[in-house]
């Protein structure tokens, strides 16, 4: 298995590579390089997973590369190694597979760009970072590659860094999230405290297993009746909601949007925001058996992000943002599921629906965000209303985002039927609130994708004639509609499971016909309102007034943080402390300034010029060491 | 000769020696500084013999000291007749008063 070393160390090199010799590259060489390069770890993560389904089914988890990199004493140090387990294995699939379909979309996408080299450099490096985060056996190692995906993310948000909108966005992704992360760091120091260990595996072993839990050899520690275990895992979700997007920390998604689109699909929509499932998935023994309380702050979490974003989603009209408040929504989805499951019941459905439809959403969001791009690149503009029946022009999109939408509202046969109805019943077993709060957010979910669709592909007579569809953009395309379509057929719970066999992933007919009837009936309204223009979608804003005004404005979630930012910190610290660093600190300064400029003006005068007087202080001195002298070698008696 | 004392001697030569740093300290003229030296140089002679003489009768060290000087104090004037002759080329005098322009 040392293979799988090759799928940090390549996209690692490509980077160096590119950053020093991408200027110099002409034509699309960069992206042909980028493309080649992620080529080849795909296909090692292909191999990585059929060895590892292959020959180590049912052998637990591998450990490669173990080394330590900082040691803080004897018990606890700082690690770097690879963990290859069947969590891991399926994201590095996943990300390898993504990054190589948007390397190959970007070729043509970008071509004639002027920092076309720089672009697949920073790709390489999120590559190279995401892996990293996905492949790390210790804590701290991931939370390094935690803050190298947010450092990716930054540059290539704010990519079109003329544009002072992107500049904006990149910061505000990168502080929103660094803030986040603060609570992440607080809390795998205080996990360590704990356990005295860093490496995820060996924190997992000591605090759940069998004897751990019945001989109660972890004291816990409490905290104002809390445990500190509990306080820790809540702040370690912290980091992993801030970087998944989730409320109240899903503001800087919609404004990373400001960036290329085949970013949009790789970053903000496969790979980097499921990083917070994929934590609280990579920890989960610790949170379901030590910490059930997180958990339930976990599901709710989630279904509230998944249903106001929803919500939000209904009434934007750039495309970009639909499909981004989609992706909270779908991460929401995938954050409750893992937050209702329950070892108590044998019930582990939850766990294993959520990883599943992380993978099947990477496929079909990775291909609406493409689509879209070949949308925007046709009609030079995300505005909604500057696209309309489009159905004729662009044939290929067309299809692949109808079977995309198709498959985010869960209908049958598509792959997002299957994980999505599978979330379903795990949550209709445990929680009952929840998962008609997620029905209802699955009809809206049909209800703003079918208006977005109707909108861009219909509406209007055709605008344009036949736009041309670059192979470079069809083929991505095509291969990821072919990944939507097959998915859900995959036994995922064969390979993907909580408990030590596989978790059977039935899909209850019975019980599906509610969450699908609900969605058919939200679709007929979105092509009743939106596949001809009509006077419909105004009269129903008009008598809502008030939800939609709230809606569109995003719940005002800005405004706030704009609010506290500028009227509470900046005013109630910021400016205290730059009163205090330019009167105390600089005024110390100054002073001693001011004084060494006094005491030079007072003695300056010794400096004559007279050489008579040069002479005297030297005899002066030259008495007082005699004297010295003298006196020491007590002649003065 | 009948002895006298040591200590009048050494009183004649500390004489001589703060009469030379006087000298030094408070002439204006150039020449008359370097007779000042001259004169603390002497002193200093002065001393060694006498030392030399009264303490160590049958030793010689100190009048040999006593010939380096001299040729040491030969050499010294003729470099300081050399600075001096500069000093007037630059400032047309040998008045050490207006000399004092390397100052603050």
């Amino acid at each position: 298995m040392n293979i799988s070393i090759l799928v940090l160390l390549l996209p690692f090199l490509t980077f160096i590579f590119l950053a020093f010799f991408g200027k110099k590259l002409s034509g699309i060489k960069a992206g042909i390089i980028g493309s080649l390069s992620t080529g080849i770890i795909t296909l090692v993560a292909g191999i990585m997973i059929f060895d590892y389904w292959g020959s180590h089914n049912g052998q637990g988890p591998q450990v490669l590369f173990h080394f330590p990199w900082l040691t803080f004493n004897e018990q606890l140090s700082i690690n770097m190694g690879l963990l290859i387990d069947p969590l891991s294995v399926m994201m590095v699939g996943v990300v390898t597979f993504v990054s190589f379909m948007v390397h190959l979309y970007s070729i043509e996408y970008l071509k004639g760009e002027d920092r076309y080299g720089s672009y697949f450099a920073y790709l390489s490096l999120f590559t190279f970072s995401m892996l990293g985060l996905v492949l790390s056996v210790n804590i701290f190692q991931m939370y390094v590659f935690w803050e190298l995906v947010g450092v990716s993310s930054f540059l290539l948000i704010g990519f079109y860094y003329q544009r002072p909108a992107a500049v904006a966005a990149a910061k505000k992704a990168f502080i929103v999230t660094r803030f986040a992360d603060l609570g992440f760091l607080v809390g795998i120091l205080m996990l360590s405290f704990e356990t005295s260990t860093l490496d995820i595996p060996a924190i997992i072993e000591r605090l759940t297993s069998p004897e751990a839990l019945s001989t109660g050899s972890i004291k816990l520690h409490m905290v104002g009746g809390l445990s500190t275990i509990s306080i820790a895992m809540f702040l370690i979700f912290i980091g992993g909601a801030g970087k998944s997007a989730m409320f109240p920390l899903h503001i800087w998604l919609p404004d990373a949007m400001e960036g290329p689109t085949p970013v949009s699909a790789l970053i903000h929509a496969a790979t980097m925001v499921v990083a917070g499932v994929y934590l609280v998935a990579r920890l989960f023994p610790v949170y379901f058996m030590i910490t059930p309380g997180v958990l339930e702050i976990i599901s709710w979490v989630g279904i509230v992000s998944a249903l106001l974003s929803a919500m939000i989603a209904c009434t934007q009209t750039d495309i970009k943002r639909v499909l981004a408040y989609s992706t909270i929504s779908q991460i929401g989805y995938m954050m409750f599921s893992l937050g209702v499951t329950s070892y108590a019941h044998g019930d582990t459905l939850g766990y294993t629906a959520s990883l599943f439809h992380l993978f099947t959403h990477a496929f079909f969001k990775a291909l609406l965000f493409l689509t879209a791009g070949v949308i925007i690149h046709a009609v030079h503009s995300n505005e909604i209303s500057h696209m309309g029946g489009l159905r004729k022009s662009l044939p290929v999109s067309h299809i692949a985002f109808l079977l995309a939408t198709l498959a985010i509202s869960g209908f049958p046969p598509l792959s997002g039927f299957f994980s999505k109805e599978a979330i379903l019943t795990a949550t209709h077993h445990a929680h009952p609130v929840i998962f008609w709060l997620a029905v209802l957010g699955s009809s809206l979910t049909t209800f703003y994708m079918l208006r977005l669709y109707f909108l861009i592909f219909w509406h209007k007579p055709a605008g344009m004639g036949k736009h041309h569809e670059h192979i470079l953009f069809s083929l991505p395309i095509l291969i990821l509609t072919l990944g939507t379509l097959i998915n859900g057929f995959i036994p995922f719970g064969n390979f993907i499971s909580a408990i030590a066999g596989p978790t059977p992933v039935v899909v209850d007919l019975s019980m599906a016909a509610i969450p699908v009837g609900a969605s058919l009936l939200a679709m007929l309204i979105a092509a009743l309102w939106y596949a001809r223009p009509t006077s419909y979608p105004d009269k129903i804003a008009q008598s809502v007034k008030n939800l939609y005004q709230w809606t569109s404005k995003k719940f005002y979630f800005d405004e706030l943080y704009l609010f506290i930012t500028h009227k509470i910190i900046f005013q109630l610290i910021g400016r205290p402390i730059a009163w205090f660093d330019r009167t105390v600190v600089d005024g110390t300064m100054n002073a001693m300034a001011w004084g060494s400029t006094q005491l030079s003006h007072a003695i300056k005068n010794i400096q004559s010029g007279n050489v008579q007087s040069y002479a005297m202080y030297f005899l002066g001195g030259l008495i007082i060491l005699a004297g010295t002298l003298l006196y020491a070698f007590g002649y003065f008696m | 000769m009948e002895g006298i004392p040591l200590l009048h001697i050494l009183i004649l030569s500390t004489t001589l020696f703060f009469m030379g740093i006087y000298g030094f300290f408070t002439r204006r003229n150039l020449i008359t500084m370097l007779i000042s030296i001259e004169l603390i140089l002497n002193s200093v002679n002065l001393n060694f013999v006498v030392f030399n003489k009264y303490l160590y009768p049958e030793r010689l060290e100190g009048i040999f000291f006593n010939i380096f000087i001299i040729a040491i104090a030969a050499a010294e004037v003729s470099l300081a007749i050399a600075i001096i002759i500069n000093l007037y080329r630059k400032f047309n005098t040998i008045d050490i008063e207006d000399t004092n322009t390397m100052k603050h």
